[in-house]
């Protein structure tokens, strides 16, 4: 099959050319760098299937950060039939440099010049004639955004691949001493083929900026949006959950309990009050997640999330971290793997292994769906969404303190610069794309591990056969009985206990765990929740579900990251601790002071 | 009249044209090099993060935010 690289600098619409050529949904991310792990498509091309893969975004060929040694790893080790080079038409003049290193290695490739709507817009007239001619590659102006000029590169693209040959670099050390040349090159080239203003002025985006980088409002309206935000998630997303809790709760008393009725009782249970209640539980919290994932891609790729790191730089750097580490602690209240991953962007290994150990305190949506059910649960209406963002400052609070305690173990002295991309808006397609994309996620995460994790939460508090599910007789009930003394100083009970334990799976099994546990689900599950435990063990579980690991892909990609067993165990014992800490001293205080 | 001096001492609203670009961490001037800091082009400091945080800068149709620390390795003509 031939293959096919996507490659360009970070922020040139790299990924939303991807998706539009792949039609599936790699993320989009406004923010240089973002883009983690090789995505890769088969799609119909000219004919026949190839294999499209999408390059992280980088700078330049000379490997100095590990996504950038992950493209020069990548093109050492594959043939390559077709490089589609993507830039940002509108910083043509800056982002040629990468097109002349490519050219120097004389790999096949065609030039996207992307966002030409935006180049347009700010006055830059380029002539693809002349500029295709000076490199010697096919090169096509289009938006991959807004789809103008698509056809016509789609087009060049097809008619380059059936040309091309199967090529491979062998060594791309020597090719690298050329920098001078590409400069002059560059300059030459530029001039001959671009035409700009002298004066290019993002007049929008310089207002905005007066606004949300103002010295003084800057930080307050950064904390605003985000509770803004929450404030969203919630007021949507929980009747949303309520409506679909309502559905499926009828589903079953329609439908799936007079079909299964003729089992026997202990069978009947099993999938019903088992692996349905449990499943059905965790499937009603996706529409909130959803509406947190397209707020997320709003703010993701408006460009917001570099000006939260150029704000938060001189603070971050109290820390031992910096700018890029406040951003992907954003990145991670959606995943913290991902988070994780875009730490590659990061030379200084003090620096990225200081911010692997801080980004899974940052709240992520599995977690957030077990803190929106316990609010919904336990806190009235009006001062749930005020819970819920005291766990997200908490969040803050156990990341800062984190990277003060351990800073001096992760020293770094990494230069540091990023770029602010022009404010941009995500078409209604990119957020359909993302909400389609967290659907998929989670049915694909429902068919694995939340299933099997239902069904052992099922086996553990219904055997040995005969006993009173989850009652101190069953398997769950020894459990959590020889884990009591060390949870109930927190007032974790036992069957929260068992939640806990599966919740080191994922957390979204916490909640399907506790349908099981207490035999119910939807509204029924939180009376029921709400009758055994009050507000203050409540919130004490909320504690102790945020420290204390999110999940083990993330500890799976920590090891994978850092490569060091001395760091995933550091990056495992140091939450735990603090969060049977901060839990039982939580607890502990609230109850003495009379609550 | 023109006068050398280090990125890190203009205030926000100045501009300058780069004169040189000294960094002593190895690989950075790969990195400042392709965000546009080149001898001879023209910088505007657009303002300066509280707490005494990094620049915002634009360098032709790019804007970029430095550290001061590292801004101070870039000599402009100002």
């Amino acid at each position: 099959m031939k293959r096919i690289a996507l490659l360009g600098m970070p922020n040139a619409g790299k990924s939303t050319l991807f998706n539009r050529l792949s039609g599936a949904s790699a993320k989009v991310a406004n923010w240089p760098g973002v883009t983690v792990d090789l995505l890769s498509a088969k799609i119909l091309l000219a004919g026949e299937m190839v294999n499209l893969v999408d390059l992280p975004g980088i700078y330049d060929l000379h490997g100095y950060s590990e996504d950038e040694q992950v493209v020069r790893h990548f093109l050492c080790n594959n043939s390559i039939d077709l490089i589609i080079i993507v830039a940002n038409a509108a910083q043509i003049d800056r982002q040629l440099s990468l097109v002349l290193q490519l050219r120097a290695l004389n790999l096949p490739a065609v030039l996207m010049l992307n966002m030409a709507d935006e180049a347009k817009q700010l006055g830059i007239t380029i002539d693809t004639d002349v500029l295709a001619k000076e490199l010697g590659y096919p090169t096509k102006l289009l938006s991959a955004k807004y789809g103008q000029g698509y056809a016509d590169a789609l087009h060049q693209i097809e008619a380059s691949l059936r040309g091309s040959t199967p090529t491979e670099i062998k060594h791309l050390e020597q090719e690298f001493s050329v920098d001078q040349e590409v400069e002059s090159q560059l300059e030459k080239i530029i001039s001959h083929s671009v035409e700009m203003p002298l004066q290019v002025s993002y007049t929008l985006t310089e207002k905005i900026d007066k606004v949300m980088l103002h010295p003084w409002l800057g930080l307050p309206l950064f904390f605003a949006i985000m509770y803004l935000m929450f404030q969203t998630v919630y007021t949507i997303g929980a009747p949303l959950q309520d409506g679909v809790a309502w559905l499926l709760e009828g589903f079953r008393d329609i439908a799936l309990v007079p079909l299964l009725s003729a089992l026997p009782p202990i069978l009947n249970d099993f999938l019903i009050d088992g692996v349905f209640d449990g499943l059905a539980t965790v499937a009603s919290f996706v529409p909130v997640i959803i509406v947190f994932f397209l707020i997320m891609a709003i703010i993701e790729d408006s460009g917001y999330l570099s000006r939260a790191a150029f704000l938060m730089d001189a603070l971050m750097s109290r820390m031992g971290l910096d700018g890029r580490s406040f951003v992907m602690l954003l990145m991670g209240f959606g995943c913290n793997v991902p988070a994780l991953m875009g730490t590659r962007t990061m030379r200084s290994r003090g620096l990225r292994m200081l911010t692997m150990l801080v980004i899974p305190f940052s709240l992520c949506s599995a977690r957030l769906q077990v803190f929106v059910f316990m609010t919904i649960a336990l806190f009235e209406p009006a001062k749930a969404p005020m819970v819920l963002f005291s766990l997200y400052l908490m969040s803050f609070f156990i990341v800062f303190l984190t990277a003060l305690l351990f800073k001096g173990k992760f020293h770094s002295s990494e230069p540091f610069a990023l770029e602010l991309p022009p404010y941009r808006l995500p078409t209604s397609r990119q957020m359909l794309l993302r909400g389609w994309h967290e659907i998929s996620h989670f049915l694909y995460r429902a068919t694995k591990f939340i299933t099997i994790g239902v069904v052992l939460v099922w086996l553990l508090t219904h055997m040995p056969f005969g006993v009173e599910p989850a009652s101190s007789a069953s398997w769950s009930g020894w459990i959590g009985e020889f884990m009591s003394p060390i949870l109930s100083p927190a007032g974790i009970n036992p069957e929260l206990t068992i939640a806990l334990i599966f919740g080191f799976v994922a957390k979204e099994i916490v909640i399907g765990a506790l349908a099981v546990i207490y035999g119910m689900e939807g509204e029924a599950l939180m009376q029921g929740i709400a009758q055994q435990i009050d507000w203050v063990q409540a919130y004490s579980f909320m504690i102790f579900t945020l420290i204390y690991t999110p999940c083990l892909a993330t500890i799976a990609t920590i090891r994978a990251e850092a490569k060091s067993a001395w760091f995933t165990t550091l990056s495992l014992a140091w939450p735990m601790s603090l969060a049977w800490a901060l839990s039982a001293g939580f607890y502990q205080t609230a109850r003495y002071l009379g609550y | 009249m023109s006068d050398l001096q280090s990125l890190s001492s203009l205030r926000p609203g100045q501009t300058a044209t780069i004169h040189a670009v000294h960094t002593d961490t190895s690989g950075f001037h790969f990195r400042l090099n392709a965000l546009g800091f080149r001898s001879g082009k023209p910088l505007l400091v657009i303002r300066i993060a509280p707490l005494n945080g990094p620049m915002h800068l634009r360098l032709g149709n790019t804007e970029v935010m430095l550290r001061q620390d590292d801004a101070n390795m870039i000599e402009v003509l100002v």
